[in-house]
C-alpha cells in the first residue's frame, strides 16, 4: 500500500521537542561569532518631516559601534527608473514612480515604526540605551488615517502623486444591473486591520566576508529575498547566500525580505562588521505588514424565491503608508468576488489609498478571505431581508456540480467541486435543524444566552501564479539516502515529512532516509517558495517528477547491473530494490543502483509548472452562544468541510485547518489594528492586540472530502488558507445570527462584546 | 553580578549585567536556545520554563532572582537515555507543533500544568494554557497532546 494519504507523523517533531529549532536568532555560524546588535530607531510620529537627525550623543554611549541613517545610503544603486511595470493589478509588486518606499525614511516619515536609524552595539541591552539617544527633529504633518481622510486628501502623503489614491480599477456601477430583483440590500462592510504576528518575529543576521554577502533571513522564500537583495544593494545575485534556517511562523507577511532586514543586510556590507537582528513584538505590531483593511460597500438583488440575481462589490483598501502590493489584493478579493455561488451579474470595482499606518502586505488569504467576507455577509442579508433559511439561499445558488469547469463573471474559471454535497455534509455533520429548533426553543423563552447558526460557503484560488512553478532536485547517493533540494520553503507546514512521503511512495525508499533541505541560495539557486497554498501541488509535484526521472534513470542502470533488459527489470516498492521479474534472486539496492551511476551521479532536476490555478472549496458552520445581557460570545462548536483535493497526509491538512479556523475566528470575535485619530497605534503589544488563546476556542470538528484536482498527478489544491476563509464569515454571521431576532442584521468584525451589545441595543430602540 | 544557576542539573556561573533576564541568561550565557522570546509583555509564554519546579516566563524573571534556583528547559526533559518525557511523545504524536516556536514554552507550560492537575478536563487544559500563544495550530491538537499525557501517566 502506497503511504500517500496516510496518517504519517512528522519527521520534524523530534528536534523541534528536545532541542528546540534553529531560527535566526539561534544561528551559531563562525561569522556571526562576533556579530553586533541592530537596534532601529523608529518613527515616534505618524507622518512628519524629517528636519535633523543628532546622533552623536548615542554614538558616545557604551558598546556603539556605529549608528547609520539615511545620510549613510551613499553606497547603493540609484533606485530603478519607474518601468510602469510595477504594481499591476496582476502582480503583488510595490508601486514605483512618486510612491518608491525607501530604506531609511529620508525626509519624511509616514507611519508610527518607519525606520529613521540603525545603532550596531556589542549587546542587545546596549541598543535599547543608545536607541534612545538618537534625536531627530520632526516636524508634525496632519495624519491620514481611514479611507475618508485618504480619499479627501487634505493632507497628502506623496506630494508629488498629487493624490492619496494609488490605484483606480474596476468597471462602473450598471444602473441596469439590479432590474428585475424583487429585493436589494445594501450595506457598507469593514474587513478590519491585522497584524499577521507570527511567533517568531522578523529578524535577520548578516555577514560580509571577501566580497560575498551571507544573509540569515526569517523568511518564506529565501531565492525571492536573494532577489531583492541583490536588486537594492546593487549586488551580483551570486554574490549573496540567502539561508532560512527554521522559520517561526510566516502566514504571508515574510514574503521575500523587507526594508528592514535589507537594512540589516545593508549595514553588515556598508560596516563590515557581521550583525543581527531579531525584532521586539512591540516592533513586530508596529512595523510588520499588517493584513485586510478593506472597506467594502456591498449591493446584492435577487427574487423572494431566493435567486439572487446580482451583485456588486465595491472596495476602498487601505495600503497603509506604502502600496507595497500595488493593486493586488483587491484585485485578488475582485477576482473571487462571485464566491461558489452562480449569480447572473457580479460586478467590481477599487481604490486603493495610502495612510499613515503600517504597509498593507499579503495575511493568511491575501484577498480572499475579503472576498468571501463581503459575498458571504451579503448573501446572509439578502436571506435575511427575504425571510428564507441562509442555507436554503446558498443550496440554491451554489454552482451545480455539473457545471464545471465554470467561468464566473469576475473572470475566474473553478475547475472542480462539489458544492452542495460540502454545505449539505456540514448541515448533516451538525445537526443542522435541531440547531435550529434549539434556537427556537431559546428565542421563545427569551433566554439570556441565544443560539446563533452562520454559515459560509467558499471557494478560493490556490497557487494562482501556477506558471511560475517551484523547483526539486533529488540525488540518490550510494549508500541508499536520498537528498531532495525544494525550492519550496517550510515554516511549520511539514514539507520534510512531505516529501519524504513521495520519495517513498514512488521510490520505495524509507522516508527515514530522505533528507529534505531547503532554504539556501547556494545550494538551491532557482525557487520560489511558500505562499498561496502552492507548495504541494507545485513543490510536492516537482518532488515527484524528480522521483520519477530518477526511477528511469534507475532502471536504465539496475539493467546494466543485473545483465537484463530494461523491460525485465520491475521496482519493488517494498523493499526498495530493483529486481528482474521473476528472479527475485537478480536484484539489485538503490545504493548499488546509485554507485553504477559514477561521477555523474543518481540525480534529476525539474521545474514543474502548471499552466492554471486550483480552486479548492468547502462550507464552514460556526455555533455561538450570544449573552444578550453583556454581548459576549462564546464559540461552542466550528464544523467544515474543506476539499483541497486528494489529500497527501491528512495529519498535516488537519493542521493546517486548525490553525486557520483559530484565525479566523479572531478575525470575527477578537483581533483589529487600531489606530487614533493622529495615527498612534493602540494595540501596539500582544496585551492590546488580541491573539485568540486556546480558552477561546472550542474543538474542532472536521469533516472530509475530496475532489481531487484534475490538472496535476497528484490531485492537490492548496489547503494552508481555508481556514481564514472560511471561518471568518462562519463566526461573524453565527454572532448577527444569534440575536438576529432582535433586528440586528450586521455588526462588523471583531464582534466584541461592546459591539455586540450596542448592536443589540440599537436595534431594540429602534422598534 | 555574579549568578548561578543550576540548569537542566548543571551548575552555570557567570557575571552578568544586573539587569539580565533570565531568558538571555538561560540563552546568551547558557548556550540554550530552545527557549524562545516570543513577545515583550509576558503574554505569549514562548520563553516558559520551570523555576523550582513551577512555571515560569523566564522573560519576566531577572537572572538575579534566579540565583541559586534550578531551572529546566525543554533541552533538559528528555531522560538521559533520549527517552521523550511523556509531554513531548504526546505532542509529537498528537501533532500538536508546526513552526516550533512556540513549542518549548507550550510543553514546559503543559509539563507544569499536569504536575498541578494530573487528570485535567479539557476546558480546564484550555483554561491552563491561556497564558501560552500559538499562532500555527489553533490549540486544538495541543490539549488534545495535553490529554493524552494525562491519560498515559493515569493508565502507567
Amino acid at each position: 500500500m502506497s503511504i500517500l494519504g496516510t496518517r504519517v507523523l512528522r519527521t520534524e517533531d523530534p528536534r523541534l521537542l528536545t532541542a528546540g529549532g534553529v531560527y535566526v536568532d539561534d544561528v551559531s555560524a563562525p561569522e556571526l561569532a562576533a556579530a553586533a546588535r541592530v537596534t532601529f530607531v523608529r518613527s515616534p510620529v505618524a507622518h512628519a518631516l524629517i528636519k535633523g537627525i543628532d546622533t552623536d550623543a548615542a554614538r558616545a554611549a557604551p558598546g556603539v559601534v556605529a549608528v547609520l541613517t539615511a545620510a549613510d545610503l551613499d553606497d547603493l544603486p540609484p533606485p530603478p527608473e519607474d518601468s510602469g511595470l510595477t504594481g499591476t493589478e496582476g502582480a503583488p509588486l510595490p508601486l514605483g514612480g512618486p510612491w518608491a518606499e525607501p530604506l531609511f525614511a529620508v525626509d519624511r516619515v509616514r507611519f508610527v515604526g518607519e525606520p529613521v536609524a540603525l545603532v550596531l552595539t556589542d549587546d542587545r541591552y546596549q541598543g535599547e540605551d543608545a536607541a534612545e539617544l538618537v534625536s531627530v527633529d520632526y516636524e508634525p504633518l496632519p495624519a491620514v488615517i481611514g479611507p475618508d481622510a485618504a480619499i479627501a486628501g487634505a493632507s497628502l502623503l506623496f506630494p508629488a502623486a498629487g493624490t492619496n489614491v494609488a490605484v483606480t480599477s474596476g468597471a462602473p456601477a450598471d444602473p441596469a444591473a439590479f432590474e428585475g430583483c424583487d429585493v436589494v440590500v445594501e450595506r457598507t462592510i469593514e474587513n478590519q486591520r491585522l497584524a499577521p504576528v507570527p511567533m517568531e518575529g522578523r529578524a535577520a543576521a548578516a555577514a560580509w566576508t571577501g566580497g560575498r554577502l551571507t544573509v540569515w533571513s526569517s523568511t518564506q522564500n529565501a531565492q525571492i529575498a536573494r532577489f531583492i537583495l541583490a536588486g537594492a544593494l546593487g549586488l551580483d545575485p551570486a554574490n549573496i547566500r540567502v539561508i532560512a534556517p527554521d522559520v517561526g511562523g510566516g502566514f504571508g507577511a515574510k514574503i521575500g525580505v523587507d526594508r528592514d532586514a535589507l537594512l540589516v543586510a545593508w549595514a553588515a556590507k556598508h560596516t563590515g562588521t557581521a550583525v543581527r537582528w531579531a525584532e521586539t513584538r512591540s516592533e513586530n505590531l508596529l512595523a510588520m505588514t499588517h493584513g485586510r483593511a478593506q472597506r467594502q460597500a456591498v449591493r446584492i438583488g435577487g427574487s423572494r424565491d431566493g435567486h439572487i440575481l446580482a451583485y456588486r462589490l465595491d472596495i476602498i483598501q487601505d495600503t497603509g503608508a506604502y502600496p507595497r502590493m500595488g493593486g493586488f489584493l483587491p484585485f485578488l478579493t475582485s477576482l473571487m468576488a462571485a464566491g461558489p455561488y452562480d449569480f447572473g451579474k457580479v460586478e467590481t470595482g477599487y481604490r486603493v489609498v495610502v495612510t499613515n499606518t503600517a504597509p498593507i502586505s499579503a495575511y493568511r488569504g491575501a484577498g480572499r478571505p475579503e472576498a468571501t467576507a463581503a459575498v458571504e455577509r451579503a448573501v446572509d442579508l439578502f436571506a435575511a431581508a427575504i425571510g428564507m433559511d441562509p442555507a436554503e439561499v446558498r443550496r440554491i445558488n451554489l454552482v451545480p456540480p455539473d457545471k464545471f469547469p465554470h467561468t464566473t463573471p469576475c473572470g475566474a474559471t473553478y475547475d472542480t467541486g462539489e458544492y452542495v454535497a460540502a454545505l449539505d455534509k456540514v448541515l448533516a455533520g451538525a445537526g443542522y435543524q435541531e440547531l435550529r429548533a434549539e434556537q427556537a426553543r431559546r428565542r421563545e423563552r427569551g433566554d439570556v444566552r441565544q443560539l446563533g447558526l452562520g454559515l459560509a460557503s467558499y471557494v478560493e484560488i490556490t497557487a494562482a501564479d501556477a506558471a511560475g512553478g517551484e523547483t526539486a532536485r533529488l540525488d540518490v547517493h550510494d549508500d541508499g539516502t536520498v537528498t531532495v533540494y525544494t525550492g519550496s520553503s517550510a515554516h511549520g507546514q511539514g514539507h520534510h515529512t512531505a516529501w519524504a512521503m513521495l520519495v517513498q511512495a514512488e521510490l520505495g525508499i524509507d522516508m527515514d532516509k530522505v533528507a529534505v533541505i531547503h532554504g539556501d541560495t547556494d545550494l538551491i539557486p532557482l525557487g520560489t517558495g511558500t505562499y498561496a497554498s502552492r507548495s504541494l501541488q507545485l513543490g510536492g509535484v516537482a518532488v515527484q517528477r524528480a522521483a520519477v526521472e530518477v526511477k528511469e534513470q534507475g532502471r536504465k542502470l539496475a539493467a546494466t547491473l543485473l545483465e537484463a533488459s530494461e523491460d525485465d527489470l520491475e521496482l519493488d516498492l517494498d523493499r526498495g530494490v530493483w529486481q528482474v521479474r521473476g528472479d527475485p534472486e537478480a536484484a539489485a539496492t538503490w545504493a548499488r543502483v546509485a554507485g553504477q551511476a559514477g561521477a555523474a551521479g543518481l540525480t534529476a532536476s525539474v521545474n514543474y509548472t502548471e499552466g492554471q490555478p486550483t480552486f479548492p472549496f468547502g462550507t464552514h458552520l460556526a455555533v455561538t452562544e450570544v449573552d444578550t445581557e453583556t454581548g459576549k460570545v462564546t464559540l461552542v462548536r466550528h464544523l467544515t468541510v474543506d476539499d483541497a483535493g486528494t489529500v497527501l497526509n491528512p495529519v498535516l491538512a488537519e493542521g493546517q485547518r486548525h490553525g486557520g479556523i483559530a484565525q479566523g475566528v479572531a478575525q470575527a470575535l477578537l483581533e483589529e489594528m487600531v489606530y487614533d485619530p493622529d495615527g498612534n497605534p493602540v494595540t501596539g503589544t500582544l496585551v492590546d492586540y488580541a491573539i485568540i488563546t486556546a480558552a477561546e476556542l472550542p474543538a474542532f470538528e472536521l469533516l472530509q472530502s475530496e475532489t481531487p484536482a484534475t490538472i496535476n498527478p497528484l490531485g492537490a489544491k492548496g489547503i494552508g488558507e481555508a481556514g481564514t476563509i472560511g471561518a471568518t464569515p462562519a463566526t461573524q454571521n453565527s454572532v448577527i445570527d444569534a440575536v438576529s431576532h432582535l433586528g440586528v442584521r450586521h455588526i462588523d468584525m471583531p464582534a466584541t462584546p461592546e459591539r455586540v451589545w450596542a448592536a443589540i441595543n440599537e436595534a431594540r430602540e429602534s422598534r | 553580578m555574579r549568578v548561578t544557576v543550576t540548569v537542566n542539573g548543571s551548575p552555570v556561573t557567570a557575571d552578568v549585567a544586573d539587569r539580565t533576564l533570565l531568558v538571555h541568561f538561560l540563552r546568551d550565557v547558557a548556550g540554550l536556545t530552545a527557549t524562545n522570546v516570543g513577545c515583550d509583555t509576558s503574554s505569549c509564554g514562548a520563553c516558559t520554563v520551570l523555576l523550582d519546579g513551577l512555571s515560569a516566563k523566564s522573560c519576566t524573571v531577572l537572572a538575579a532572582q534566579a540565583d541559586g534556583s534550578e531551572v529546566v528547559t525543554v533541552e533538559g526533559l528528555a531522560r538521559g537515555d533520549g527517552a521523550l518525557h511523556p509531554v513531548q511523545r504526546a505532542f509529537r504524536a498528537e501533532h500538536g507543533l508546526q513552526c516550533g516556536f512556540c513549542t518549548p514554552g507550550m510543553v514546559m507550560a503543559s509539563v507544569s500544568l499536569l504536575a498541578e492537575n494530573p487528570a485535567p478536563t479539557e476546558a480546564e487544559v484550555r483554561a491552563g494554557l491561556e497564558g501560552n500563544l500559538c499562532r500555527c495550530t489553533g490549540y486544538h491538537n495541543i490539549v488534545r497532546a495535553v490529554l493524552a499525557a494525562a491519560s498515559e501517566r493515569q493508565s502507567s
